[in-house]
């Protein structure tokens, strides 16, 4: 274990707070916007940059910290990014159903049996 | 671990839980069933970060394992969520 320098410190703790601010930005969207279609765009702020700043703070510090290169916290955003496009993909086409047997303003189907 | 960067990593925390707390105000008081399911995907995304940061302070490698089983078990639920709001069943 090797002991860490102090600007390696700065620029983790600048990567892991600006993950913190765009997971609040994220999260006051959520809250603020009007409509669920306008809604279904601030997670995915939480999801890439925020996933992102959190693993390439964790892959400095756990280099310096071991004196080899540790990238396997990257893993966690290959997942994400494989995940995160289908349950946002199927969420929209649940709503747009949604929407539609409701009777609300929505675009009509293109064809029968695909939403 | 310096002061410093330890309460870095508890603010960073703390604006995590922060969030998650205005997810969960939309996750009860969402208008829709879709909004729901998208706030419950937004905390599962939250709380594994928490998992990520928690591993940075402690300097253990073994929280990545917890991060990627949170991960994997959000998409699923998620996944299973909207297709029963599609389809009125999860597994056809």
């Amino acid at each position: 274990m090797n002991t860490v320098p102090l600007w390696i410190e700065v620029a983790v703790a600048a990567l892991l707070l600006t993950s913190g601010m765009l997971s609040l930005a994220a999260a006051l969207g959520l809250a603020r916007l009007k409509t669920f279609f306008q809604r279904m765009h601030p997670p995915a702020l939480a999801s890439t940059c925020g996933a992102w700043c959190v693993t390439l703070g964790s892959v400095v510090y756990f280099s310096v910290l071991e004196g080899r290169l540790t990238v396997y916290a990257l893993v966690v955003n290959v997942l994400v990014a494989l995940t995160a496009p289908v349950t946002t993909t199927l969420l929209a086409r649940a709503a747009l159903f949604r929407k539609r047997q409701a009777g609300e303003d929505v675009p009509p189907a293109l064809s029968k049996g695909i939403d | 671990m310096s002061l410093f960067l330890s309460a870095a990593t508890y603010v960073t925390v703390g604006c995590y839980a922060l969030a998650m707390a205005i997810a969960l105000w939309r996750m009860l008081w969402g208008p829709s069933a879709q909004d729901r399911v998208l706030a419950l995907d937004f905390v599962y995304v939250n709380g594994m970060l928490v998992i990520l940061v928690l591993g940075i302070r402690y300097a253990s490698q073994m929280y990545f394992e917890a991060a990627l089983l949170i991960a994997l078990f959000g998409f699923v639920s998620s996944a299973a969520m909207a297709k029963f709001l599609l389809r009125g069943e999860a597994i056809e």
